[in-house]
């Protein structure tokens, strides 16, 4: 591991009280990232963006099954990216069948991978072990 | 969702008491607009002032706003946004849809 890097395992209740928890500690590290050349406050809030969306949408896809109700988050870095895992036990959903939100039609929902995919720069979802993985990650170089 | 309730002549002022607005209390938003404009108020302002995040939801819970006072042929207007929270609303482009002002009082200033 470089002496640089953190790697944190959080897994939370699927209950949105929680987000605003997760959504801060993914504002700290990005605060804590010194070697980003970019404006700290910024990334703090695509951080916490993309940590809340991808909870939130992991909350609304998660199953009903009693012993699933939890969501696991990881939040790693070295010195090149920032990496966070988001992973659900629901019945997952199809990432590319997603539209991009018509300001026109001004539809209530929709708008939260759009934001996700917006702010961070690399964002793939997929099926992995048991669950559904929203895996997204920021450049911290130029 | 903690807000704050004013009238200022003709104008029905939502001022949001929280940091953050997200899935966890967006829906409380969305009802107080809704209750204002099924109550027959017909001018609603929301402060966004202390707003210092909003996710989708949040979003999604001004959008629902706007289409209740246009389904009531009432008018929605935000104002005092912090920077962070305005850029969520250029990046979704929610800014040409929204009457968005700099200040509450500028807001106010244009209902009359």
């Amino acid at each position: 591991m470089d002496k640089n890097s953190i790697e944190l395992q959080i897994k939370v209740p699927n209950k949105t009280e929680y987000l605003s928890l997760i959504g801060k500690i993914g504002e700290d590290i990005a605060n804590e990232l010194n070697r980003y050349a970019g404006n700290h406050e910024i990334l703090a809030y695509h951080i916490n963006l993309a940590l809340t969306e991808a909870m939130a949408n992991a909350i609304k896809y998660a199953s009903n099954d009693k012993n699933d109700n939890h969501v696991d988050i990881s939040i790693t870095t070295n010195d090149y990216e920032l990496t966070i895992k988001v992973t659900d036990y629901g019945q997952g959903f199809d990432i590319n069948a997603i539209p991009t939100p018509d300001v026109n039609i001004l539809d209530e929902h929709g708008r939260g991978i759009f934001l996700i995919k917006a702010v961070m720069d690399n964002v793939s979802y997929s099926k992995e072990n048991n669950g559904n993985v929203l895996k997204m990650c920021k450049k911290l170089t130029a | 969702m903690n807000l704050v309730k004013e009238n200022r002549g003709n104008v029905v002022i939502i001022k949001i008491q929280e940091e953050r607005v997200d899935a966890h209390n967006s829906d409380g938003l969305k009802l107080e607009i809704q209750k204002a404009f099924e109550n027959g108020d017909k001018n609603l302002l929301v402060n966004l002032e202390s707003v210092h995040f909003i996710d989708s939801s949040g979003l999604g819970a001004l959008v629902s706003g706007f289409k209740n006072a246009t389904s009531h042929n009432g008018v929605l207007k935000l104002s005092s946004m912090q920077s962070q929270v305005k850029s969520m609303f250029e990046l979704t482009r929610l800014h040409r849809v929204f009457e968005i002002f700099d200040s509450e009082a500028d807001a106010i200033a244009s209902f009359k």
